[in-house]
């Protein structure tokens, strides 16, 4: 299958391209940290499931990385074989698990982003862009109706629940800004017609979060500070913990399967 | 099987239609709606096939599953491809296996009730505490509640029969 080429820096699409798929690897591996450890069995079966879809958004994503970069690494070796600082995805992923209402809060904030961002890369101009998003945003829609419907539920519960999706929404909020700052990587693909510029999603995102945190009687913090640098590659301390367990068999026993 | 005649399309579609999924045996890989193609290329069998989640663990089994089955027929050179685009869907699921579906106890997917993202209709919708009516497979009460938007796989949800008390898995529409 040819696919015309279109006119922009490969650096930059690669670059696009690792963020989606170090978003999706990264909390789908957070998430997949509760398997055998949620609340109740739905839960825990519905954690799996979402970590499930994460990870295999995450092979779309990074298989096209490899195509686009050209030097014959697939995903599998994009996941294991990088070191930390070659990790694109957003500060919010890597949060630690925290407590069940932390894990939502921090799943409704990725999802209501993740969900506007895959709707605007249907229309990617570049065809395998869009028809990974158009394969995606169908099951981010679903992550989207389950973790909105348990904050909701959870902070317009018992005092307990409230108290504790207030402080989880009060300990997230701060790192899910870098997802609208753009740098020169998000402008080139903006440029060409692939991506959206990441500030154009704000509105949106906003107006779900508002609408759900209203519903869940959460008040959203009203500091304007933003951690920022994962999507540079400059990370908290807690990916390296998560590259330790998630890489450790490849690079103990380099190219082990089974 | 330089020689031989090469089985009609007809025939390979028909011994597809006999290839159960792993995870959902009464339905075949036709009934679920994800062997998109069959052709011949020269002497070569191209099947392509759309996943049905990115995630599905099943995907690798489902190629495998295939190869040996159309092996068997005689077969002898296969070629799987990967389509995604346009996405499955649950539309794609033929009436027959939407029947074989609640006969072995799963609700069949509700047609247009896939989850859209739209925040303003989803709140309204968690308000007034209403859901969609999925019938209970057993009874066929329409009395049932959802349990859980993720069942036993990503493509099924977990519901409860009000009227018998059953818990039974959904089909979603996607
Ligand atoms: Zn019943």
């Amino acid at each position: 299958m040819a696919t015309a080429e279109i006119a922009v820096d490969r650096a930059a699409l690669f670059e696009f391209l690792t963020r989606m798929g170090d978003n999706t690897l990264i909390l789908g591996h957070r998430v997949s940290e509760w398997c055998g450890h949620a609340p109740v069995l739905e839960e825990d079966i519905a954690l799996a499931n979402t970590a499930l879809d994460l990870i295999g958004q995450t092979q779309l994503w990074l298989g096209l990385a490899g195509e686009v970069e050209g030097k014959g690494r697939n995903a599998d070796a994009l996941a294991f074989l990088r070191d930390a600082a070659a990790f694109r995805n957003c500060l919010l992923v890597e949060r630690p698990n925290g407590d069940f209402g932390q894990t939502l809060m921090r799943q409704f904030l990725f999802d209501a982003w993740h969900h506007v961002m895959l709707t605007a890369l249907t229309k990617s101009e570049d065809p395998r862009v869009a028809e990974i998003a158009a394969k995606a945003v169908k099951e981010a829609a679903y992550h989207l109706e389950r973790s909105s419907d348990l904050v909701i539920r959870l902070g317009d519960g018992t005092d307990e629940s409230h108290a504790r999706m207030q402080r989880a929404l009060d300990d997230m909020w701060s790192y899910v800004g870098e997802l609208f700052i753009a740098d020169d990587a998000d402008r080139a693909v903006a440029e060409a017609g692939i991506a959206p510029d990441p500030a154009s999603l704000k509105p949106e995102w906003e107006a779900i979060v508002s609408e759900v945190l209203r519903e869940a009687t959460l008040k959203a913090p009203t500091s304007a500070y933003v951690h920022k640098g994962g999507r540079r590659g400059v990370h908290t301390e807690h990916l390296g913990y998560i590259l330790a367990d998630m890489q450790f068999l490849q690079r103990a026993y380099p190219g082990a399967t089974w | 099987m330089a020689t031989a005649t090469l089985p009609s399309l007809d025939e390979v579609w028909h011994w597809l239609s006999q290839v159960p999924d792993p995870e959902i045996p009464v339905l075949s890989l036709v009934d679920l709606g994800i062997v998109r193609e069959v052709a011949w290329d020269d002497d070569t069998l191209v099947v392509t096939v759309t996943p049905t989640y990115s995630g599905c663990p099943a995907t690798g089994i489902i190629n495998l599953d295939i190869e040996r089955e159309l092996n068997a027929r005689g077969v002898a050179k296969v070629r799987l491809e990967r389509r995604l685009s346009p996405p499955w869907t649950t539309d794609w699921m033929s009436a027959e296996g939407r029947e074989k579906l609640r006969a072995y106890g799963i609700a069949p997917p509700v047609d247009d009730t896939a989850a859209d993202g739209r925040s303003l209709a989803l709140a309204r919708r968690l308000a007034s505490g209403s859901n969609l009516t999925v019938a209970c497979p057993r009874c066929g009460s329409a009395q049932t509640e959802k349990v859980s938007q993720f069942g036993s796989t990503a493509c099924k949800a977990s519901y409860r029969c009000l009227s018998c008390l059953e818990p039974f898995d959904y089909f979603k529409c996607i």
